[in-house]
């Protein structure tokens, strides 16, 4: 799948965002006055940035309240419903804490079941695709989950909760890497079951049905080297969750939650870059590429 | 529960529809051009037209980006920079037709030869011959001879008519078909619905070609032929089925010249006919032992026994060719490995063949009577049916092998019988019933006659007496004697050499002839920029016209711009390449369904313009006033031979004539009324055995096809070319030039013959071991699909298709380029594998190739920059071979290029390789850039 | 909307003859032809004479070879275009409402006002059957030709997709597949149609037939079918000569 920039920001801020916003909801962390301000308006900006990203993506944004309508089958229906609902459930509790020095433990608490709902919801854009086998696995709401919710700790400078859930990250990045290894293999698609002639031999694509580009192949179609592919796991491993969890072993000070905040962003990006790069979407068998093993 | 969005069932399509005939190939379909408030907006298949029935391919329906190509020429262009750079003034019309007038009016009246008219996919050849002739120019033909002369000149000679235009397959009764090489560029849509239905019956089909693509993709059996071979593999068939007693004797006896008694005693009347006093020709009668003329009543010819007369022995003409065919040369284990083909495969193939022929034998209820005045309850078919193209006749051997192919089919008695190949009218018509050529011409003179036709031998040649040529192209010459079609493809070089004399102007009308048309085409561009010493053009003027920004514009002194096929008038005449079916006579009209934005003309029209004011006899009037006014007018009103025109349908001023009639005011109305075209149908007792066919002899008597009725023999044996090599001996008074006449001994053989073709026998296998060949995508017609935006994005490349074999000798990896290598040049191209092809074969995709600069397109376009035409690997003359000689390389025959004969090497391309080669410099485009993204829809 | 319907009244679709398809491309651009001027926006070409052209293509022609252990290889041209699922994971993905099955018929669509461009059915559909409209940023597919099946201002005998009725060589057939005496539905069973991808339980109602078996021709040799002529020119003679005595 093309790795859209505009997809990759946004995943990881709202996903951060809305992590924050769950452990912000749930009163684990219960500032008030200026720290509360901060806390809730970086999930509000996160999130909401997060969206606009997203917003940016749509061929026509200015249509975009009509994806509000459609919850009872999409997940990304749901995923904007349930983002507003978390927002403006959260809203009172955040102003709450902000001004009333005490926050709504009830709305905050639906607010931060809504925000887990959300960081599920966006998961489940991906998991249910079964056309992009890597994606259509149980190990890709977990690492969407976990990562919100570590990254969202560690906003939230709870230190021991993103220590472990940095190394919960990463065992589930490593897992979903492993599981989505095997899963083009798994899916039973093949040249053979795409075009339904496999009983005859091998097939082989010969011609393609038009030389030039087209957006099959530019969206779902894209490859990236395997040797390439192994050196960026490294990087997302080490910098989204294994670098930050030691720099959350020692003792906690600014820089170091500052220094792990920074690395897991950027490796989540690695993550999420490859999480799209990596996809292989079974149109591709259409096109002559077979699956990587 | 929400509510389901109303989708919009009932748009309105169109509000008028426009009925005409496609131009996106030469096809000739019916279009329903759909109209919106005056625009094109949406083009379909005709329903009720003969050719399509409502289908259209790909090119058809992408009429409407051609239409609106950013190609278009606008105005009438002079040239101002150096030829061949695009730097161009636009001009009036008024201009232009002056520059024409003053600089063709002089050659007419001192030396018409001097001007040299060709016209390339020309579908107004009747009319484009009729000016050169009116002009007196011996120097005129269209593009057959680098097209597929081979396969007409054969079929006419041989049986009275070939493939395409001249007959079809019995599409609804045949049983089995065998298809030879590649085939998908001509009469396409017909064919693919004629493969349909053997498909829909589960009709066995067989396809020979050395790549499995198109249409072969779809063929039961295919037959990975090595190129060039085809000849020996159906002479090898014969052999199998003359050994297996497998022919049909009735049917060679009746029908074809098989019982001729030919004089088989050495001196100057071997192998000619025995005739009687009045030159028919004799046949054994069975009972009597006599020599009879062939019509004799009641006569019954041997086949078996000759006669001896006067000591000399005469021997049918069925034991010449059982003698030579039965030889074990012809055995399927002495052919295999030359044709690529296991022996056993040869002879599963004609024990099919034999099967289906014979043992599936159809009879229809339809009794009909002879041209001998018998009368037959039945008609008896042999449900195989065989098709071939350009493969088979763009080689050296290429006249040969298509007679042996007719020799096949007839000796299972399948032309023209029901299940087998079936003729359209205005054919058969055998060779005789065709006009001889002409070449005499006089100052201020039309020509004496016809420019082509089918010489009968030496005596029909167009040669001075000293042997040199008339024609520029030298085509009626000895290097080429029965080059029907003319030899379009060696006019520059030979105008450039001024050999056999200089022309002064060069005209043609849409022929690509500086790319994709011509063999060796860098030369070629140099020819037509060549200067002499004192500065001026070796070729001194050249007047050009088409419709697009093609890769010749460039090269013209004088461009006049033609319109698209939807702006303008044309006939799809009986005269000239007809659109009939085998049991219907039809022809058809353009019409400009939109007039043209731009200030362009017809081509016609304003060759018409320029006859008059060249005083041209037949476009003036007394009071030299022109005769027409355009081209519509000349369709409605021009009469070839009194009450036959160019249009058959709604003659005589009522609109009653059909086929003969004076000529009719309102006919094209009447046309357009109709949807474009008019038809009838053959009755029922006339559509089959037609060569022979009282019936049908007199209803295309009737309708204007002949003036008499014509029936006639097949020649199995053709006595015509036995005269061209009884001069080569040494025979008669017209005597070929010493180098060529082993060659005509050789290849003018009376009966069909399979030798090497020239390249395959003059080439070092070790040095060149593979074939290259190009074939044309079903989605383009020559270079025209790369200006057409739906079109060039499925073709925009010319990747070099090549066996497994190949792939991994020379360690190919997705995404490699290689190089070619003929003894005349390289080309560099991306590569990609395909196993379904004969090991020793290469492939690309003809004409996508675009210089830069020309059809307005990017010049960094793929069609630039990733491909490239195997053009560029074929000389029209084989590489010397040290005689002192640069021998032609086409069939020595009819002078048919030899595009398929070429050898090259292949070698993989350096890694850093990504553009194609050659890559020769941008012309200056002589259209403003296109417009960068399109969104076309017509709004209501 | 984006709820599949339980169940279509009828379930109409293409059925594709993989043995008589000769990869023309004629359908590609009779699709390419009325959907341009029809159903929505029309179907752009960017770049259209440039460098890299890329247009939108509701139906696309691929071309694939098949290595077959001891026979030759085969070429196979495989048209593809929307298969209008019975299961089609496009329309519920859709956040919108604008992708949708047709209740009455099982058409897919796309509702084009109602469309925001976001890709995800094309991203669910295994087939690539949803391009998205580079000039008008909306998904295009294949409509089955709605605004032509049913088209009052159409003559009834062109009331079938334009791919289908355009179709020289007769590979495509256009019909009911829920009604089991449809001909397409008897084409189907007859000839042994199968589903693309059935492992990706989309259920298409579009459905291809197999290329018939290829190079099968064993004919025994002729000299076993009949009596052998013989191998020499005077056997040859005398077989003739017996035949014409027959004649």
């Amino acid at each position: 799948m093309h790795p859209a920039p505009s997809l990759i920001v946004f995943t990881v801020l709202s996903g951060l965002g809305f992590g924050l916003l769950v452990w912000l909801g749930l009163g684990v962390r219960a500032p008030s006055g200026m720290a509360a301000f901060i806390l809730f308006g970086l999930g509000y900006g996160l999130s909401g940035a997060g969206l606009v990203a997203a917003a940016f993506h749509l061929g026509h944004p200015e249509r975009a309240l009509k994806a509000f309508s459609q919850w009872r089958s999409s997940w990304l229906s749901r995923e904007a419903v349930l983002a507003a609902a978390t927002l403006m459930v959260m809203a009172p509790h955040a102003a709450a804490s902000v001004f009333a020095g005490g926050g709504l433990p009830v709305l905050g608490g639906l607010g931060a079941v809504l925000a887990l709902a959300t960081i599920f919801a966006t998961a489940m854009i991906y998991a249910q695709i079964k056309a992009v086998p890597r994606w259509h696995h149980a190990s890709t709401p977990p690492v969407f989950g976990l990562a919100a919710l570590a990254g969202g700790a560690l906003l939230a400078g709870l230190t021991t909760l993103a220590l472990w859930g940095m190394l919960a990250l990463a065992v589930a990045m490593v897992a979903h890497w492993v599981a989505g290894d095997r899963q083009f293999a798994q899916s039973g698609s093949d040249t053979g079951s795409a075009t339904g002639l496999g009983y005859l031999g091998r097939v082989r694509l010969l011609e393609p049905p038009h030389s030039g580009q087209n957006y099959l192949l530019r969206e779902m179609v894209y490859v990236v080297g395997r040797k390439h592919a192994h050196k960026l796991r490294l990087i997302a491993l080490v910098l989204g969750a294994l670098l930050p969890a030691l720099l959350l072993m020692v003792p906690a000070s600014y820089l170091t939650v500052a220094l792990a905040l920074v690395a897991h962003v950027a490796g989540m990006c690695v993550q999420r870059w490859l999480f799209f790069a990596q996809a292989e979407h079974v149109v591709g068998l259409y096109y002559g590429r077979a699956s990587q093993d | 529960m929400p509510v389901q969005p109303d989708a919009p069932l009932s748009p309105k399509p169109s509000d008028e529809v426009r009925k005409t005939t496609c131009y996106m190939c030469a096809c000739r379909c019916g279009i329903n051009v759909h109209m919106k408030g005056g625009r094109v907006a949406y083009i379909e298949g005709n329903r009720d037209h003969p050719v399509n029935k409502g289908v259209l391919c790909a090119k058809g329906s992408a009429g409407i980006m051609q239409h609106l190509s950013p190609a278009r020429l606008r105005a009438p262009l002079k040239r101002v920079g150096p030829r061949g750079s695009g730097e161009f003034q636009e001009i009036s019309w008024d201009e232009a037709l002056a520059i024409a007038t003053d600089w063709l009016k002089p050659l007419r009246d001192t030396a018409p030869e001097k001007l040299a008219f060709f016209t390339g996919r020309d579908q107004s050849q009747s009319f484009t011959g009729w000016w050169a002739q009116s002009f007196g120019t011996p120097n005129w033909a269209a593009h057959g001879g680098f097209c597929s002369v081979n396969m007409a000149a054969a079929g006419i000679y041989t049986m009275g008519g070939a493939f395409w235009e001249f007959g079809q397959p019995d599409w609804d009764r045949t049983k089995l078909f065998l298809l030879f090489g590649v085939a998908e560029d001509h009469d396409s849509n017909p064919i693919k619905m004629g493969l349909g239905k053997l498909k829909a019956r589960g009709a066995r089909v067989i396809g020979i070609n050395p790549i499995r693509s198109g249409y072969n993709a779809i063929a039961d059996d295919w037959v990975g032929i090595t190129p060039g071979t085809d000849g020996l593999f159906i002479l090898s068939l014969v052999h199998e089925l003359l050994r297996a007693g497998q022919i049909d004797l009735n049917y060679l006896i009746r029908y074809t010249n098989a019982p001729y008694l030919v004089n088989a005693h050495d001196g100057p009347q071997k192998g000619m006919f025995l005739r009687d006093k009045d030159g028919k020709p004799m046949v054994r009668d069975r009972r009597t032992g006599q020599a009879l003329a062939w019509d004799t009543p009641d006569v019954a010819p041997d086949l078996a026994a000759g006669v001896v007369l006067g000591g000399v022995e005469h021997l049918p003409v069925f034991r010449h060719l059982a003698d030579r065919y039965l030889s074990p040369d012809y055995a399927p284990d002495a052919v295999a490995e030359r044709c690529g083909i296991p022996a056993a495969r040869i002879r599963a193939i004609a024990a099919e063949i034999a099967r289906v022929a014979f043992d599936e034998e159809i009879t229809l209820r339809q009794p009909w009577t002879d041209f001998r005045g018998k009368r037959h309850e039945t008609m008896v078919g042999r449900p195989v049916a065989m098709h071939a193209m350009r493969g088979v006749s763009a080689h050296s051997n290429g006249f040969q092998t298509a007679r042996a192919l007719h020799m096949l089919q007839i000796l299972i008695g399948s032309v023209e019988t029901p299940g087998g190949f079936r003729f359209k009218p205005p054919y058969p018509k055998p060779p005789e019933a065709h006009p001889r050529p002409h070449a005499r011409h006089a100052p201020g003179q039309p020509l004496d006659g016809p420019h082509l036709g089918y010489p009968l031998g030496p005596e029909h040649l167009l040669i001075n007496d000293d042997g040199s040529a008339k024609r520029i192209d030298k085509a009626f010459s000895w290097d080429a004697p029965l080059s029907a079609h003319g030899l379009m493809h060696m006019v520059i070089s030979n105008a450039h050499a001024g050999d056999p004399y200089e022309i002064d102007t060069l005209f043609l009308y849409m022929a690509n002839m500086a790319w994709n048309s011509s063999m060796n085409t860098s030369a070629v561009m140099d020819m037509l920029t060549d200067k002499n010493s004192n500065g001026s053009y070796r070729i001194p003027r050249i007047i050009y016209s088409d419709a697009y920004s093609s890769e010749m514009v460039a090269f013209a002194d004088l461009v006049l711009p033609d319109t698209t096929y939807l702006e303008r008038h044309d006939c799809i005449s009986l005269l000239d390449r007809p659109i009939c079916e085998a049991d219907a006579l039809a022809d058809s009209i353009r019409w400009p369904v939109v007039a043209p934005d731009r200030d362009v003309r017809p081509f016609q029209s304003v060759l018409l313009d320029l006859g008059a004011r060249l005083n041209l006899p037949g476009m003036v009037n007394a009071d030299g006033t022109p005769k027409y006014s355009d081209y519509a007018d000349y369709i409605t009103n021009h009469e070839r031979r009194p009450g036959v025109g160019p249009l058959a349908g709604w003659r005589n001023g009522d609109g009653t004539g059909n086929g003969r009639g004076t000529p009719n005011p309102d006919q094209i109305a009447r046309y357009i009324e109709n949807g474009g075209f008019w038809s009838t149908h053959i009755p029922e007792n006339a559509q089959f055995f037609k060569p022979w066919n009282a019936a049908y002899q007199d209803w295309a008597v009737a309708h204007g096809l002949y003036d008499s009725p014509q029936p006639y023999l097949f020649n199995l044996y053709l006595e015509p070319l036995r005269k061209f090599q009884l001069a080569a001996e040494g025979h008669g008074h017209r005597q070929p030039p010493d180098h060529l006449r082993a060659r005509l001994i050789q290849t003018m053989d009376p009966l069909p013959i399979w030798y090497s073709t020239f390249t395959d026998a003059e080439t070092d296998p070790a040095e060149y071991p593979l074939h290259a060949l190009t074939q044309r995508p079903m989605a383009h017609y020559h270079s025209w699909g790369s200006q057409n935006a739906w079109l060039r994005q499925i073709h925009g490349d010319t990747p070099l298709y090549v066996s497994g074999d190949i792939w991994v000798r020379h360690h190919f990896q997705t995404g490699d380029w290689a190089t070619l290598t003929s003894p005349h040049g390289r080309i560099t191209l991306p590569v990609v594998r395909m196993d379904a092809l004969n090991p020793q074969t290469v492939w690309t995709w003809n004409a996508i190739a675009k210089r830069r600069g020309a059809w307005a397109l990017d010049p960094a376009a793929p069609e630039a920059t990733k491909s490239s035409l195997l053009n560029h690997l074929i000389h029209e003359l084989l590489p010397p071979k040290g005689d002192g000689m640069r021998w032609s390389n086409s069939d020595p025959v009819t002078g048919q290029a030899a595009w398929y004969d070429l050898r090259v090497r292949i070698e993989k391309a350096p890694a850093h390789q990504t553009t194609s080669a050659p890559a020769h410099p941008a012309q200056t485009s002589p259209v403003p850039p296109a417009p960068r993204d399109m969104a076309h829809q017509v709004k209501e | 909307m984006t709820s599949l319907p339980a169940k279509t009244g009828r379930k109409l679709g293409l059925v594709i003859d993989l043995d008589t398809c000769v990869g023309c491309h004629a359908c590609v651009i009779s699709c390419k032809g009325w959907n341009t001027e029809n159903y929505g926006a029309p179907l752009s070409d960017m770049d259209a004479y440039g460098a890299t052209p890329e247009g939108t293509f509701l139906n696309r022609v691929h071309t694939f070879e098949v290595a077959r252990p001891a026979a030759p290889p085969m070429v196979v041209h495989f048209p593809k275009s929307c298969l209008h699922c019975d299961d089609a994971p496009c329309v519920t993905v859709c956040p919108t409402g604008a992708s949708y099955k047709r209740v009455e018929d099982g058409i897919v669509l796309v509702n084009e006002t109602d469309c925001i461009g976001c890709g995800l059915c094309a991203w669910a559909c295994p087939y690539g059957a949803r391009e998205m409209d580079a000039a008008a940023k909306v998904m295009k597919k294949c409509t089955l030709c709605v605004d032509r099946i049913y088209n009052e201002n159409l003559p009834a005998q062109d009331r079938e997709p334009a791919c289908v009725r355009t179709c020289p060589s007769g590979a495509r057939h256009f019909g009911d597949l829920a009604d089991p005496d449809s001909d397409v539905s008897r084409l189907v069973a007859a000839r042994g149609g199968f589903d693309l991808m059935p492992e990706q339980g989309t259920q298409p109602v579009n459905k291809y037939l197999p290329p018939r078996g290829r190079d099968t021709l064993q004919a025994p040799d002729l000299a076993s079918l009949c009596d052998p002529v013989t191998d020499s020119a005077t056997g040859f003679l005398g077989w003739l000569d017996r035949a014409l005595e027959r004649l």
